[in-house]
């Protein structure tokens, strides 16, 4: 009895085996997703004044790729490199008694000050709008979420067009559709602009793998933009001691005033 | 050559603002004025935003000041006790003004609201200079007399109460006016960045009627206790001082104006006075082209610090 169960059991397996590796081949052609790995020559990059924007390159693997999609074009790599969030107060201006006012404003919740992408394709093209506003992929479609109150929706687009408008013009917000490059079939390179105005702080580096159009994986790496010299100690004197910059504001003045007065009295 | 202004977050020409400072100090030493009426305008058209432009032309105006209110003292043409009730005044209408400025900014008018105020006092000081040197000029032309000012007129500033007897002036007043008068200028120092000597004078000689010698030393000391005030609190509450900028303005205007007061004591007053008129005239009508003009973009960004 047991035997012949046994023996059944088997039969059967032995039956099914075919037919379920066959649907597996056909349903999910490989049994292990692809991954990537990404990294930059620095994990710090230290500005000095006379910075003018510079480029910045992301070197990344891929790995258990499907060589026919990969030789037909089918993987899609998004780098980006998001600044520190903030919150941003876009106002606009109303002509009122003919003098131009701001009269509406909106604040936009913990947004990218800085945003900048490459990718093999434009955006557009390697997936659905869907997609990319799920994982907040391009200038187009970051969210911004505006904090209290809207009045009314065509309001809203107004705010988030002149956001990405001005964030665009100011070059804090690029895009490069073809900054992606693949090196070999399993290594790509993408390079990033740094504008010069770079805000200070924690920025993020991040890759997107898409397979036809489809989102796979992502991976990100802190870059840290520490803005050196002269001139960033006194940013963060007037920031950090405000009052003792103040009083030395004061007592430069104060030397200033009366040295001159000294000196001219001499002559 | 160009030098970062790392609170401005830009970069200029440092000759401009060179020259900018020296003949702002130039004009100051000629008329005897502290000149942040004209600087605080001056650095706006040049794009330095107006939060910062204030606040560092109030820091400007402690070492304009200085040197003039050192020689008062000395000549002992300086009221320490009318300048430390003025002073009172003085701080508590700057720390108003400090609390007007932020509230201001967090609600997106402040740039309105000093161009709207600049427009009104460069406006009716330049104004009124320009029509009273105009007229002194016409009775040099005819030769007549000026107008004798009508001694032992009290007006309704000396019938007040809590009158105080200021030796050094050898005037007894009531402090309420003399209060008041620095409580106003107090808060123009905080809200435009000015030391107030150009209304501070005019009014200590027409309204109070304290004597034209002790005046302008009298207004300096209360001009550097204010705008040191004003600078401090700028700094801990806006951190809007750029010292670089300052420094660069202060050192060209106490240069300047060493030329200004030598140029000042050989020229005729009235064209002078015409000339500084005009000028402050053409900076007010730029400052009010500037709100009426349809503006590049109507929209703008102001970042801030998410809340954790």
């Amino acid at each position: 009895m047991t035997r012949f169960r046994l023996t059944l059991a088997a039969a059967v397996l032995m039956l099914a085996a075919p037919a379920a590796s066959a649907q597996v081949m056909l349903d999910q052609p490989r049994t292990v997703r692809e991954t990537m790995e990404i990294g930059t020559s620095t994990g710090e990059i230290a500005i000095t004044s006379d910075f003018a924007g510079a480029d910045l390159t992301v070197f990344g693997a891929l790995s258990n790729t499907d060589q026919l999609l990969l030789a037909i074009g089918q993987y899609d790599i998004v780098v980006v490199l998001e600044g520190p969030r903030l919150n941003a107060t876009v106002r606009r201006k109303d002509r009122v008694f003919g003098i131009w006012v701001n009269t509406r404003s909106m604040t936009f919740e913990r947004v990218p000050v800085a945003y900048s992408l490459s990718s093999t394709r434009p955006v557009d093209n390697i997936t659905t709008p869907l997609e990319l506003n799920d994982h907040g992929i391009g200038t187009e479609h970051i969210p911004l979420t505006p904090i209290g109150l809207v009045g009314n929706a065509a309001n809203l687009a107004d705010f988030r067009d002149a956001f990405r408008r001005l964030q665009s013009a100011s070059g804090l917000y690029e895009h490069d559709p073809s900054g992606v490059r693949f090196v070999s079939s399993s290594l790509f390179k993408a390079t990033l602009r740094l504008p010069a105005d770079v805000p200070n702080g924690v920025h993020t580096v991040r890759a997107y793998l898409f397979k036809s159009g489809k989102f796979v994986t992502d991976k990100s790496l802190p870059l840290r933009v520490i803005k050196t010299g002269v001139e960033q100690m006194i940013t963060d004197a007037a920031h950090d001691r405000p009052i003792s910059y103040g009083l030395f504001s004061v007592l430069l003045a104060i030397v200033t005033g009366w040295g001159a007065s000294v000196v001219f009295r001499r002559k | 050559m160009t030098i970062y202004l790392p609170i401005a977050e830009l970069s200029v020409n440092i000759f401009i603002i060179l020259g900018m400072g020296a003949a702002v100090g130039f004009l100051s030493g000629m008329f005897g004025v502290g000149g942040g009426f004209l600087i605080t305008p001056l650095l706006i058209f040049y794009n330095i935003p107006p939060v910062v432009a204030v606040a560092t032309g109030a820091n400007q105006v402690v070492a304009s000041s200085i040197s003039g209110a050192i020689t008062h003292f000395r000549r002992g043409t300086l009221d320490v006790k009318l300048g430390t009730v003025l002073l009172i005044g003085g701080i508590s209408g700057a720390t108003l003004g400090i609390w007007i400025f932020s509230l201001l900014r967090s609600i997106g008018q402040l740039d309105l609201m000093i161009s709207l105020l600049y427009v009104v006092f460069l406006g009716a000081v330049g104004g009124l200079m320009l029509m009273e040197s105009l007229n002194a000029m016409r009775r040099a032309a005819r030769n007549e007399a000026p107008m004798p000012r009508k001694p032992g007129h009290h007006n309704w500033v000396h019938r007040l109460p809590l009158k105080m007897r200021f030796k050094k002036s050898k005037i007894y007043l009531s402090v309420i006016p003399v209060i008041a008068l620095g409580f106003a200028i107090g808060v123009l120092t905080s809200v435009m960045g000015v030391g107030g000597g150009f209304i501070m004078v005019p009014a200590m000689i027409y309204l109070l009627r304290i004597p034209t010698n002790v005046v302008v030393g009298t207004s300096l000391f209360q001009i550097i206790f204010v705008t040191a005030y004003a600078t401090i609190v700028q700094a801990a509450t806006n951190y809007s001082v750029d010292i670089v900028l300052a420094f660069v303005l202060m050192v060209a205007g106490v240069v300047g104006a060493q030329y200004g007061v030598r140029v000042g004591q050989r020229l005729r007053g009235e064209q002078l006075r015409a000339l500084l008129g005009l000028l402050v005239l053409a900076v007010g009508i730029r400052l009010a082209i500037a709100l009426v003009v349809k503006p590049a973009d109507i929209y703008s960004i102001v970042l801030e610090a998410a809340a954790p």
